[in-house]
């Protein structure tokens, strides 16, 4: 052997093995490449159909386009509900293999609480497979540039553009338009699995909830084809979703400030309607709440949270707050005595003391002190003093000799005891008692003692801001009926209802006796004497205008017999309730509004100067308005 | 052994280049033609895959022509230059193989490209295609064409060591591709079949001590996944089936060029590089893909040839060796892709995108080309 190694070549013989073993190389090469050519024959055409469908499978996705929501308007066209586009994070189910992986990398991104993860984790469960569940909405601008940065890393988190409810106002108007929600499990049942197929939320409250119908719109279908990652490449098909209707709603977003600001911190509602067309103007319940917080939220406790509040800012007081009427049922009543011809105008009652016993009674039913010195009575009251000095001892002569179930029937008229409104399908029907509803509710006749309270607008009667509202409504079109309503226009005409009839029983020159009671109420008082409790005092000294109302201030805790109701000792809960009611123009009413101050003491004091306060501001800008 | 081979004959002159090339310049028109066609093929394929880029194109055509370059410079050198060669290019390799182990570049689990400065990223190991048919030719023509048990024992170090770089790296792939291409180099020179028995019996036994004790868990964890994709689904079993997919959905003619969804829309991983046969099968169906594994048969058979035509047992060893790693790629490759062997990670061979394969490849050809075809050595 060479220790050089040079090269020293060995001839190639071919020899019978040589050949041999060369020869089965080659076969084996050829039945290797035949086996491969086999193997494509099975994949592309023995089970080409398979594939391709698989292929087909992987490419095309099937999208649904919720369509946008209706915008929903106050009568001079400003936003009540509106839409807006917003980044938010999402991730697609099917691609989370590892929940925790994800969690780590969203935490990364953006703040994420523990009721945030706990969320996420449950509509991850109940998502469909290739469903994008929401990570957290409405992205700031940092965040958006936090995860352009880190995008390779966290390739199952998408960004998306999401339409979202924005409700301007906030608070303003939350308990009008109410709030859309996100769609749960629950709503699923009972909503149209077709129609909201892809849609994430549906109006929960108010308006929103209410029209859901015109405002959601029809849904429309995408076909389209994605990546490996799930990203839309191009759009095979669409058929566009069709947008929701817009309404218009009569609410007039600046009186309804106004209204706000009159009743300021203090817990209570205003409710404003337009006479003429029983449009509601205003409608404030205080306190209020953001409903944005319902729709980029994502834990599903902000509702716990407002609803474990001891003021309830989701009770919507103005449709659904009972309260006492108090004195603001008398002019009702004394209609309903002309009605059934029991008194007249003419007819007078003595009052020297400011009290009234029942025949064989000894219980005393004491008359709100008229005079400074608490003592004395009114002296000859009748129906048009008994108005507006508010006389409790005209009204108990009345009661003691009208039994319940005619004030009942009568009163029923005006909305007791319904809800008359048209679009608010939760506005509490408040509580007409006759002598059934006694028995069936506390097992108990009517006593004359009842009627006693009834008069003065205590006992068992409750009557919702919204139905005190109607009831100046009708007495500012003198028994004429317009029924509250909040929608003023939509795209397509839609039927509310008829109104009713107008109230029975009652002449026209009973109505205009009656107004001119209600407008010395505000106008006349007990001239010269500040404090004797008439509306007067608050608000009729400088008013330009001609307005009628009433006022009314409802006990809470009743007061024993002989003792003296103090305000400052009770505490704030069992203060009394303030309420007024009124309208203007007396002779061409536009307006016509309605306040309750819960616990907020007597209703000429503290409820009438913010139903002037509206009417002022209303007025002011009608009349700019007419005058254009 | 030694039943094909004669004795000694006169020893040659040594230069550098086969004398008077002017008039007998080496060139296989056949095989030149078959890998013209390939490359062609190859780049209006990825042309497709790269998603219509044509700096790709101009990246990958300039490497083609390197490699081009690479396969007439090769085919041009003597016998003797490659015999006296063989155990520097070897050793060569070796260390830029332990070069790997320790300074080379990681990509998707495994270590397998190298660095240097001034030079783009290569893999070393794509030069065992070369260097190991020159080295088991160089050690059996030195012995020869006499193999006794030693040798045997020798030729397994010699192989042993490189493979078992590459297979640390972990490129099993490759590692048995060389692995059975020397076997066959082996076979083809007519060492008895007892021998490969006993080789046999040797890998039964060594096997579990070595999966055993020379393994760490994460060997055993990546061959074991390697043959049970679905435990891996978004990995190489998210692979195959989209692979399969692809190629299956192809049908008869394709889908046509550009129109592979699999491809472009990112279901099919490394559509060009290792799963490029996917995109063809997919765009150009079941006729093109059997035309493709036909021009490789043709590719593999010209070599086979030649390399019986030569006139030298070192030639014919070192080029049926280059042309039994080569065909071992292209089987490997689109049986893997066609989801009939594991995933490995291996290039089509003078398709797939990328310089190291393809130059490495033309090179091979090149100096079967050179050890296959030159007479003069003897003639003189």
């Amino acid at each position: 052997m060479s220790t050089k190694r040079a090269y020293d070549p060995v001839p190639l013989v071919l020899s019978k093995t040589i050949v041999y073993r060369a020869s089965s190389a080659a076969v084996v090469a050829s039945v290797l490449i035949l086996l491969l050519v086999a193997r494509l024959f099975q994949l592309q055409v023995v089970e080409h159909e398979r594939y391709a469908t698989q292929a087909t499978e992987n490419r095309l996705t099937t999208q649904t386009i919720p369509p946008p929501r209706g915008l929903i308007f106050d009568r001079k066209g400003n936003y009540l509900a509106s839409n807006r586009i917003v980044p938010s994070l999402a991730v697609i189910k099917e691609n989370v293999d590892d929940i925790d992986n994800l969690l780590t990398n969203i935490r990364a991104l953006v703040d994420f609480s523990n009721a945030e993860e706990s969320s996420l984790r449950t509509r991850l469960e109940n998502a469909e497979d290739d469903e994008k569940v929401i990570i957290k909405r409405d992205l700031t601008d940092e965040q958006l540039a936090i995860e352009a940065v880190n995008r390779h890393r966290f390739g199952n988190i998408l960004v998306i553009t999401e339409i979202l409810r924005e409700y301007p106002y906030k608070e303003l108007a939350s308990h009008v338009v109410g709030s859309v929600r996100q769609i749960t499990v629950e709503d699923l049942q009972h909503l149209d699995p077709v129609r909201y197929r892809g849609s994430k939320f549906v109006g929960r409250r108010g308006v929103e909830h209410y029209y859901e119908d015109l405002l959601h719109g029809e849904i429309g279908i995408r076909q389209v084809e994605v990546n490996a990652v799930g990203r839309v490449m191009s759009e095979i098909l669409v058929d566009p979703a069709t947008r929701g209707q817009s309404i218009t709603l009569h609410l007039d977003i600046e009186l309804q400030r106004v209204a706000d600001e009159a009743l300021g911190d203090r817990r209570g509602a205003v409710v404003a309607i337009d006479p003429k067309t029983g449009g509601i103007l205003a409608l404030v319940s205080k306190p209020s709440y953001d409903p944005n917080v319902f729709v980029t939220g994502l834990e599903g406790r902000e509702y716990d949270r407002l609803s474990a509040r001891a003021d309830a800012p989701l009770f919507n007081r103005a449709t659904q707050g009972k309260y006492p009427p108090g004195s603001t049922i008398k002019p009702l009543l004394g209609m309903a005595g002309l009605a059934v011809n029991v008194i007249d105008w003419e007819l007078e009652f003595d009052d020297p003391r400011g009290e009234f016993q029942l025949p064989g009674s000894e219980y005393v039913y004491r008359d709100w002190n008229w005079r400074k010195s608490g003592v004395g009575g009114q002296g000859q009251v009748d129906l048009f003093r008994a108005i507006y000095r508010s006389s409790n001892i005209y009204f108990f002569h009345l009661g003691a000799v009208l039994d319940i179930d005619t004030f009942s029937t009568f009163l029923g008229q005006w909305g007791y005891g319904h809800n008359t409104s048209l679009d608010i399908l939760d506005a509490d029907p408040g509580i007409l008692p006759n002598d059934t509803w006694k028995k069936e509710n506390t097992g108990d006749s009517w006593y004359p003692g009842d009627n006693m309270n009834f008069v003065i607008g205590q006992g068992f009667t409750l009557v919702t801001p919204l139905q005190l509202a109607t009831i100046s409504t009708i007495f500012a079109n003198r028994g004429k009926w317009v029924r509250p309503r909040l929608l003023l226009s939509s795209e397509q005409p839609v039927e509310l209802g008829e109104d009713f009839p107008p109230v029975q029983g009652v002449v026209e020159s009973d109505w205009e006796r009656m107004i001119e009671a209600l407008t010395a109420v505000v106008h006349r008082g007990n001239k010269g004497y500040l404090q004797n409790g008439l509306a007067w005092a608050h608000i009729g000294r400088n008013i330009p205008y001609q307005m009628a109302g009433k006022s009314g201030t409802a006990q809470v805790v009743a007061i024993p017999q002989g003792e003296e109701y103090d305000e400052e000792s009770l505490p704030e809960e069992q203060r009394k309730h303030a309420l007024f009611f009124g309208f203007a123009p007396v002779h061409d009413p536009v307006i016509a509004v309605a306040t309750v101050i819960e616990n907020g003491g007597g209703g000429s004091e503290n409820a009438a100067p913010i139903v002037r306060e509206v009417i002022d501001s209303y007025l002011a800008d009608f009349v700019a308005t007419n005058d254009e | 052994m030694n039943e094909g081979f004669g004795g000694r004959s006169t020893r040659a002159h040594h230069h550098f280049f086969s004398g008077s090339y002017g008039q007998t310049f080496k060139f296989d028109i056949v095989l030149i033609t078959l890998t013209l066609l390939l490359l062609g093929f190859g780049l209006i394929v990825l042309y497709s895959a790269l998603g219509q880029s044509w700096s790709g194109i101009l990246n990958q055509g300039i490497r083609l022509c390197l490699g081009l370059g690479c396969l007439m410079l090769a085919s041009q050198l003597r016998v003797s230059t490659y015999f006296r060669w063989a155990p520097t290019v070897y050793a060569g390799t070796i260390l830029l193989l332990f070069a790997v182990e320790l300074f080379g570049v990681a990509s998707k689990g495994s270590q397998r490209w190298l660095d240097l400065p001034g030079l783009p990223s290569f893999q070393p190991s794509e030069f065992l295609k070369i260097s190991l048919p020159l080295i088991v030719g160089w050690y059996i023509t030195t012995r020869n064409f006499k193999l006794k048990s030693l040798d045997y024992l020798a030729l397994i170090l010699i192989v042993g060591l490189p493979t078992g770089l590459v297979f640390l790296q972990p490129d099993y792939g490759t590692a048995l591709i060389l692995l059975i291409g020397v076997a066959a180099m082996l076979f083809l020179c007519g060492v008895r079949l007892r021998w490969f028995a006993g080789g046999l019996v040797l890998v039964a036994i060594s096997a579990p001590i070595i999966w055993n004790f020379v393994f760490r868990e994460y060997h055993r964890k990546r061959i074991i996944t390697l043959f049970n994709p679905e435990r891996d689904p978004l990995g190489a079993g998210w692979n195959i089936i989209q692979s399969k997919t692809a190629v299956g959905s192809g049908g008869l003619t394709g889908k046509g060029l550009f129109e592979g969804t699999q491809s472009h829309l990112d279901f099919l991983p490394e559509g060009h590089t290792d799963f490029i046969i996917a995109v063809i099968g997919e765009e150009l169906g079941f006729v093109w893909c059997a035309t493709l594994l036909c021009c490789y048969l043709l590719i593999f058979s010209r070599l086979m040839y030649l390399a019986t035509t030569a006139t030298n047992g070192f030639g014919y060893v070192v080029g049926t060796g280059i042309t039994v790693i080569f065909f071992g790629y292209v089987f490997v490759n689109v049986a893997m892709v066609l989801g009939l062997l594991p995933v490995v990670g291996l290039p089509l061979p003078l398709v797939s995108y990328g310089g190291s394969s393809a130059i490495t490849t033309m090179a091979a050809f090149g100096v079967a080309l050179a050890v296959c075809t030159h007479k003069q050595d003897l003639e003189k």
